[in-house]
């Protein structure tokens, strides 16, 4: 299988590989997926408490190139972002952006899945309630 | 200076050695006859020819050249010599014994059967991709009629005991079967000594043309039947009608006279450079070689990188470097490889996992070069991969509740 040019761009050279102070309540993280699967993806946010804006965001990514590339679009759409707009990232926007071939849409979903945990992650630090996300079928 | 893509990939086939296709292409053109024309030179020709190739091949295997029925390829021997045993001796039994770790073309055949009455037993593999000799042992029934056990498994190389499983299935009265494709060619396989009834190997596995095989049927002590698969003008002792591919098999036959003659000295080379490759491979820290290091095919080397997924591995460096992995991703199935698995690796592991198969024509330089794009492109990996940075934390991966899909 050929890879597109834009996941050979974010597979060699990936934006925003690291790592965040996981404890800090300006920080969500959130890590999805399952060794057994052959992906797990950890994308972490770090947000102004004052004006609720992702001033950056990091991750690592056990997985396919696909699966780096989702993860590695992902942080770069993430920053600047306000964590309301975060949650209208839809996986399907990385699938057109990286054009990803069918088999490998679960390696979006899963980026998709990631940024929503790690928002949930920062609102349960900082008090707010759960947002619920419709089951999604893998 | 060295040229790019490396091939390391052996094991799914083999370049053609020039000399072999020389020795064909003279059967493509004005040797054409069809070699079961009897009354006619061309036709002659053709099968003389079929006959020198014959010998060839029986020599490499120390088989008689009547006992060689030639096919499209190990798949179709798989399917003949299973299928047709289960056919000849219906009134014996029904019972067949294999291995978890099979190739699909045993596998799949085995499940044909189940649903046209056959028993099977599929033994597990012990951790070291070797069968138990008790279990097959203990698997024997009177009404087993087959053991059908590879002889060199293809992802890790491992060499199973063909004598002694030749030996339990011959004294529980049971025919054996082994699929050599991966052996032929590669170590010495002599079907007397190892007692084997029937087996399928192919020519593209070593250095000979696709699209010709051939099935060993044993005919003394005992003389094997095997029923045929394809109805048509009786060729190959009625076992296996169908126009020979008289260039296929001239090619095949050569394959087979150059593995003889230059076995020893081509395995004395591939298996240092393969050792080479391991032990550089080795250092690298949670790397683990798979399969038992001392019963393995000497080009043969499958290590698992632990933290590191095998598709996003080879995408490091598969523009210059062809190789394999037990990764789901590489196959359609999304399932990492079951040979790894029945192995008892965690699915962790089996997707970690890369196959180096080398060759006639693999170098010192391309060794050199492998080494360093692996070790390199797991170093990267590791640096982004979050199960590494956890390990490195000392926090225990599996005892992590994962949102499975």
């Amino acid at each position: 299988m050929a890879y597109s040019d834009k996941v050979i761009d974010h597979y060699s050279n990936p934006k925003n590989v690291g790592t965040l102070d996981k404890a800090s309540n300006t920080v969500g993280t959130g890590l999805v997926g399952a060794p057994e699967c052959g992906d797990v993806m950890r994308l972490q946010i770090q947000v102004d408490n004052a004006t609720g804006i992702i001033t950056d965001a990091k991750f690592k990514t056990f997985g396919c190139g696909s699966a780096i590339a989702s993860s590695s679009l992902a942080t770069e759409w993430l920053k600047g972002k306000s964590v309301d707009e975060a949650v209208k990232i839809d996986n399907m926007d990385l699938v057109e952006e990286l054009n990803l071939p069918p088999v490998k849409i679960h390696c979006s979903v899963l980026a998709e899945d990631a940024i929503k945990a790690a928002i949930n992650d920062y609102r349960s630090k900082n008090g707010l309630e759960q947002l619920v996300f419709e089951e999604r079928i893998h | 200076m060295l040229k790019l893509p490396i091939y390391l990939d052996h094991n799914a086939t083999t370049p053609m050695d020039p000399r072999v296709l020389e020795t064909m292409l003279p059967y493509f053109t004005e040797n054409f006859g069809n070699a079961a024309s009897r009354n006619h030179s061309f036709g002659w020709h053709a099968e003389e020819a079929v006959d020198y190739a014959r010998e060839q091949i029986a020599q490499l295997i120390g088989a008689d050249p009547k006992e060689i029925i030639f096919t499209s390829g190990a798949t179709e021997g798989d399917n003949l010599g299973i299928k047709g045993v289960y056919e000849m001796y219906a009134s014996k039994g029904n019972h067949i014994i294999t291995c978890t770790t099979e190739h699909k073309a045993v596998l799949d055949t085995c499940k044909h059967l189940e649903k046209l009455g056959a028993e099977v037993t599929y033994l597990e593999v012990q951790p070291d991709g070797l069968i138990d000799l008790k279990e097959l042992e203990a698997a024997m029934r009177p009404t087993t009629i087959l053991v059908a056990i590879m002889y060199a498994n293809n992802e890790i190389g491992v060499i199973q005991p063909v004598k002694e499983i030749s030996a339990i299935a011959k004294k529980h009265g049971a025919l054996f079967f082994t699929d050599a494709v991966q052996a032929v060619g590669k170590i010495p396989v002599d079907v007397n000594a190892d007692g084997i009834d029937l087996m399928a190997f192919t020519a593209h596995k070593m250095y000979g043309p696709k699209g010709v095989g051939a099935l060993y049927v044993r005919r003394k002590n005992p003389r094997v039947k095997v029923t045929a698969q394809l109805d048509g003008g009786g060729h190959e002792r009625g076992m296996r009608s169908g126009t020979l591919n008289v260039p296929g098999i001239v090619g095949f036959g050569k394959a087979c006279e150059l593995a003889r003659l230059e076995m020893a000295s081509d395995t004395e080379r591939i298996s240092k450079l393969r050792d080479k490759l391991e032990n550089a491979l080795k250092q690298i820290e949670e790397s683990y070689v798979n399969g038992n290091p001392a019963h393995r095919l000497p080009h043969v080397s499958n290590i698992s990188f632990k933290y590191v997924e095998g598709e996003g591995l080879m995408m490091g460096f598969n523009q210059d470097i062809a190789l394999s992995s037990g990764s789901a991703c590489t196959s359609a199935s999304l399932e990492p490889s079951y040979v790894l698995k029945a192995l008892g690796l965690g699915d962790d592991l089996a997707h970690s996992s890369l196959r180096f198969g080398l060759g006639r024509y693999t170098t010192e330089e391309q060794i050199d070069f492998t080494i360093k794009a692996v070790t390199d492109t797991v170093l990267k990996l590791r640096e982004m991969s979050p199960l590494w940075e956890m390990f490195k934390e000392g926090i225990d991966i599996d005892s992590i509740q994962w949102a499975h899909h």
